[in-house]
């Protein structure tokens, strides 16, 4: 083998075993970050891991904030108006959070089935609402129409 | 009556647009000097009427024209005159207009700085700037035309988003557009090479300074757009990973590689074709951005269902400017000549290697950013993709970067001796490790290796780039050889070691601050006093203020260390009146080492309030990096090789071409 194609080999070689081990290690971490989403109503079902973080996202039911007397902490009920989980935070909620607002929340369930929030977000407009909220708004109608129609057919 | 003028401005723009794009590059080829020659005027041309129109949009800004939809949308009476000026490209219709009026800035740029260039060469990079320009003009007549008339017209506007109210805001988009616009130049440079088959030396260096003035808008624009979230997000995080963000950050990285690839192709007429492709996915990048942050498909897929003319339209262009590019690289790059032989050890490699890494660091923040819509689309699941990963794919790259970066600059063209460069780095290696280890003892970090090596790997690039200047001034006499050298043909040399001294720096402010950042969400009564890092803050309560379109909470707190009276702090919480939301304004004493950040949570009730407290050790020192880098690459465009003769380069790079081809890109 000639020495250029030796060397270039070898550099080849090398960018080769590079690229590898920077994909391997990439696609092992990407896997464990992915942080999947979860309606009201999929966590009411047990769909959601009790083990591992993910987001939550609904409306802030009406009358549901309540302030813990360190006054950091807040407890409030989200919902996608078909179930509701009750969601705790301590911290600063963000400026646009507020009762009826869309929010998304990351955390974990804890064993009484509380949401623990580590971060809560509210976007920066007040015409805006977070899309997998919207989606699970959706949802949740449909099939509250699906079953009083279906009811009604029954009748 | 005058929007229409503004509009008409903007089809009349797109005509010669359309011109521009076909008879210079029809004269190219059929050899017609005077079809060539038009290039330039078309040029001037459609920069006048884009320019009326973009006049035009802010004068009904500033007059307050309700009937131009969008001017109701983002702007109101109350609005103080700089941000009705800021509001003409808040939003996607008035954005896109400044893009193009921007695209056809950098053509009569081209068109006026370019009297050493081939004619074929300059029609045809104008012709393609051509075809860009008809794209966006386009697009915006078709689906976004921020002339739209409503009738009746509403008595008052919607105004501008109040996150956006801000003089940083006010410049940032601006800037990261001539950023994301100029890479058009190395890419209508490439694609104009491409088509000539005239891949050279001196078309690298006629990109160069193009792609570096563009790089420097670029990173002056995302120091400046970090800087704002600082500030006014009121959460004290400088960079978020937010898809925004990483549009903007992605053309950035392959803009870096892109700048340094055209290094090796210029100097020794290799890695043409990974060159080539750079400049493509440089601008491709810059594209995704736009449309990314401003069609709204990151908040989600189905925004573009809900608007699909855009949508459409957006998809369709980007695959004609992807896809064709690519075609027609595909076609040519065959015939592209390999280039100048280097050695496994030499500055080429390293470059090389630098490259790689850049380019593996954008395609996987491009997998995060893209993930969540593609796992949408897919109806896999709604996912985000965590910071977390972010962060570690950033410490899985960049250390390697740094790495390279003290040896690559050091190494010779060709042929570097390792024992040399051994020679001539032992000193700076064993500074950087002692360095590196000394900031791991417990009084500084207690054994943090992240510490260890952030410290390490700034002082890494920061010594061996001043071995650098030393052993480049051994047989000058001091400062004056220094000022001798400087003036004479070395300032792109000292550009490119400041901008890398501005990577030290940066990469101390990131490890100081994300080690020994301390952050606390507390709640106060007036007169309590909260302690972090050393610092006292006394609350002195809230009071009301007003401002000319909100109404504001303002807080007091005395700031105090060890019994001195440190700053006086005063964050506001604003309302609007016409969006009614409420606003964080962080309040911010800021030093060389050290930020003190304080920012209003809400009323808890009996004059209470809930607030965050930070200490941001070396904040600063991260936008201080990033505008060295910028400064860096102003120095190195102003070099005089780029204002004197070069032609003389283009011959030279020809005979170097002329040698049997081995190693390409």
């Amino acid at each position: 083998m000639n020495p250029i194609r030796k060397k270039r080999l070898i550099l080849i070689g090398l960018m080769v075993a590079g690229v590898g081990v920077a994909a391997w290690l990439t696609l092992n971490a990407f896997s464990d970050n992915l942080m999947y989403f979860f309606s009201p109503s999929e966590v009411a079902e047990g769909k959601a891991p009790t083990a591992h973080p993910f987001r939550i996202g609904g409306l802030v039911e009406t009358n549901s904030v309540k302030r813990k007397s360190d006054g950091l902490t807040s407890a409030f009920s989200v919902t996608d108006n078909a179930e509701a989980v009750t969601v705790e935070y301590t911290g600063i909620l963000p400026d646009l959070f507020r009762e009826g607002q869309g929010i998304v929340a990351m955390g974990q369930l804890n064993q009484d089935g509380i949401f623990i929030a580590s971060e809560v977000l509210a976007k920066h407009d007040e015409n805006y609402m977070p899309p997998e909220v919207a989606d699970s708004l959706k949802t949740a109608h449909d099939k509250a129409v699906n079953k009083t129609q279906s009811q009604a057919g029954l009748q | 009556m005058i929007p229409e003028l503004g509009h008409f401005t903007l089809i009349l723009a797109l005509c010669l647009a359309i011109t521009q794009a076909v008879v210079p590059l029809v004269g190219s080829y059929t050899r017609t000097i005077s079809w060539m020659a038009a290039s330039r005027s078309l040029a001037w041309g459609q920069f006048v009427f884009l320019a009326i129109s973009l006049a035009i949009l802010t004068y009904a800004f500033l007059g307050n024209d309700f009937s131009v939809i969008y001017v109701a949308q983002n702007g109101n009476t109350k609005l103080p005159d700089l941000y009705k000026i800021s509001a003409v490209w808040g939003a996607h219709e008035g954005s896109l207009l400044l893009w193009a009026c921007m695209l056809a800035a950098w053509s009569v740029a081209i068109a006026a700085f370019s009297r050493n260039l081939p004619l074929e060469m300059v029609s045809r990079v104008l012709s393609v700037m051509g075809m860009v320009s008809i794209g966006f003009l386009l697009f915006m007549l078709l689906t976004s035309n921020p002339f739209d008339r409503t009738f009746p017209a509403p008595f008052e506007g919607g105004e501008l988003n109040p996150m956006l109210q801000d003089p940083g805001l006010a410049i940032h988009p601006p800037l990261l557009y001539m950023g994301y616009v100029g890479f058009s130049v190395a890419f209508a440079f490439a694609i104009a090479a491409l088509m000539g088959g005239r891949l050279d030396g001196s078309w690298a260096r006629w990109s160069r300074p193009w792609t570096t003035i563009a790089w420097v808008f670029l990173t002056l624009g995302i120091v400046l757009g970090s800087w704002w979230a600082y500030y006014e997000l009121g959460w004290g995080g400088w960079w978020f990973w937010d898809p925004v963000e990483n549009a903007s950050f992605m053309p950035w990285l392959i803009g870096t590689a892109l700048m340094h690839s055209l290094a090796v192709t210029e100097k020794r007429g290799a890695f043409k074709s990974w060159t080539v492709l750079l400049a493509i996915s440089a601008f491709s990048l810059s594209l995704l951005g736009t449309f990314l942050v401003r069609s709204g498909v990151l908040t989600s897929v189905h925004s573009f269902a809900a608007d699909p003319e855009r949508g459409v339209f957006i998809l369709m262009f980007l695959l004609v400017v992807i896809g064709g590019s690519l075609l027609l690289y595909t076609w040519r790059a065959p015939y592209i000549s390999g280039g100048g032989r280097f050695d496994l050890v030499s500055r080429e490699t390293f470059l090389l290697g630098n490259n790689l890494l850049l380019a593996v660091f954008a395609a996987l923040v491009l997998l995060g950013t893209l993930a969540p819509l593609i796992y949408d689309a897919l109806e896999l699941g709604k996912i985000s993709v965590g910071f977390p990963w972010f962060n570690r794919m950033f410490l899985l790259t960049t250390p390697f970067l740094a790495l390279l970066m003290g040896v690559g600059a050091l190494s010779h063209w060709k042929h570097a001796e390792p024992s040399l460069f051994v020679k001539q780095l032992r000193v700076a290696f064993i500074i950087s490790l002692l360095f590196g280890l000394l900031s791991l003892l417990p009084v500084f970090s207690a054994g943090n290796w992240l510490v260890g090596l952030g410290m390490g790997l700034a002082m890494w690039v920061a010594s061996s780039h001043l071995v650098n200047v030393r052993d480049r001034l051994k047989n000058k006499r001091g400062f004056a050889g220094f000022w001798l050298d400087f003036k004479t043909g070395g300032r792109s040399y000292y550009g490119m070691i400041l901008a890398h001294l501005g990577v030290a720096v940066f990469i101390v402010g990131i490890t100081l601050v994300s080690n020994f950042g301390r952050e606390e969400d507390v709640r106060m009564s007036p007169g309590d006093v909260s302690e972090i890092a050393g610092y006292n803050f006394t609350f002195e309560g809230v009071t009301q203020v007003s401002g000319p379109n909100y109404n504001a909470s303002r807080g007091r707190f005395q700031v105090s260390k060890d019994g001195e009276h440190v700053a006086t702090l005063e964050p506001e919480k604003r309302a609007y009146f016409v969006k009614t939301m409420p606003m964080t304004e962080a309040a911010i004493d800021w030093g060389l080492t050290r930020d003190l950040y304080v920012s209003l949570g809400e009323p808890l009730g009996g004059g209470d309030w809930s607030l965050r407290l930070y200490y941001k050790p070396y904040v600063r020192w991260i936008w201080l990096g990033g505008f060295l880098m910028g400064l860096g690459g102003i120095l190195a465009v102003t070099d005089r090789r780029y204002r004197t003769s070069r032609m003389r380069s283009a011959k030279t790079a020809d005979t170097a071409n002329a040698a049997p081809a081995v190693s390409g890109g």
